[in-house]
C-alpha cells in the first residue's frame, strides 16, 4: 500500500470540516441535511481506510450500518421538511424560533 | 499510478464537498453532492472495497439523492438564501477544528505506529464480497437484525409524518 493511512484521514478532516461548516453556515434545511451526509461520507472514508490498513474487513461491516442510518436519516429527515413546508410555507430555519428561548 | 488515482479522487471530493456548501442554489448543491458520492466510491474500490462502491452508487447516489431532488423540485424553492448570520461562529469552529487538524499532523511522528495485524476475515482473500457476508451474517448478525428495524421505523416514521398535518399552523 502506497498511499499512507493519514492522507486518507486529512481527506475525511477536509470533508467532515466542510460539513460542519455548512451545517452552521447554511440557512436552508436541505443543505443542511446534505452537509451531514457530507459529514457521514467523511467518516465512512475513515472506517474503509482503516479497513485497509489493519487489514480487517469489520469497517467495511459499520460502513454498512453507517449507510443503513444515513437512509433512515434522510427519509425522516425530508419528511420533516415536508411537514414544516406545510405548516409555514418555508423552509428556512431562521422561521422556526418556536423551541427558541 | 495508485497516487496519481488518490490524488484525483482526493481533490474531486474536496472540491465537490466545497461546492455542496458554498453554492446558492439547492439543486446544484445535490448535483455537486452527486459527484462527490461518485468519487468517493472510486475511492472504495483503490481500497479494494468492491461491494461498498457499489452499494455506495446504489444507495447514495441511486437512492437518497434522488430523494433529496425530489424534495427540492416539490417545494418548489426561491434561489435568495443568503449565508447565516451566525457566521462568525462557523468561522470559530472551523478553524478551531483546522488548527486541531495541523498540529495532529504536525506531531504525527511523535508516537509509535500502530502495527497492523490480521485478526479476522483478510481484506481481498477470496473476495470481498464474500469476506463481507462471512463477517455480516456471523459475527454481526444482530446489528444486522436491528439495521432492518432501524429501516422499518424510519419507513412508518417517514409516511406518518408526511401524511398527517402537524396539528393545525397556529401562526403563519
Amino acid at each position: 500500500m502506497t498511499i499512507p493511512l493519514s492522507y486518507y484521514l486529512v481527506l475525511s478532516g477536509i470533508v467532515f470540516l466542510t460539513g460542519v461548516v455548512g451545517v452552521l453556515l447554511r440557512r436552508n434545511i436541505i443543505i443542511i441535511l446534505l452537509s451531514v451526509e457530507l459529514m457521514l461520507n467523511a467518516t465512512n472514508i475513515n472506517f474503509v481506510a482503516f479497513s485497509q490498513y489493519f487489514h480487517d474487513v469489520a469497517g467495511q461491516v459499520f460502513v454498512f450500518f453507517a449507510l443503513t442510518v444515513a437512509a433512515a436519516e434522510v427519509a425522516v429527515g425530508l419528511a420533516i421538511i415536508i411537514a414544516l413546508y406545510r405548516a409555514k410555507s418555508t423552509i428556512n430555519i431562521d422561521e422556526f424560533q418556536m423551541l427558541k428561548w | 499510478m495508485e497516487q496519481v488515482f488518490f490524488f484525483y479522487f482526493a481533490f474531486v471530493i474536496a472540491a465537490a464537498s466545497v461546492l455542496v456548501v458554498a453554492v446558492r442554489n439547492p439543486i446544484y448543491s445535490a448535483v455537486a453532492l452527486l459527484i462527490m458520492f461518485f468519487h468517493v466510491a472510486g475511492l472504495y474500490v483503490t481500497l479494494h472495497a468492491e461491494f461498498l462502491a457499489a452499494v455506495q452508487i446504489i444507495v447514495y447516489a441511486g437512492a437518497i439523492l434522488v430523494l433529496y431532488l425530489f424534495v427540492v423540485m416539490l417545494l418548489n424553492l426561491r434561489q435568495d438564501d443568503r449565508y447565516h448570520r451566525q457566521w462568525p461562529m462557523a468561522a470559530a469552529v472551523g478553524l478551531t477544528l483546522v488548527i486541531e487538524a495541523v498540529i495532529l499532523t504536525a506531531m504525527k511522528g511523535w508516537t509509535t505506529p500502530v502495527i497492523a495485524a490480521g485478526t479476522e476475515t483478510t481484506v481481498g482473500g477470496t473476495g470481498n464480497t464474500e469476506a463481507i457476508g462471512d463477517v455480516l451474517y456471523s459475527t454481526y448478525l444482530f446489528p444486522f437484525e436491528v439495521a432492518s428495524l432501524i429501516l422499518l421505523v424510519a419507513m412508518i416514521g417517514a409516511i406518518i409524518l408526511a401524511k398527517k398535518d402537524l396539528g393545525e399552523p397556529t401562526e403563519l
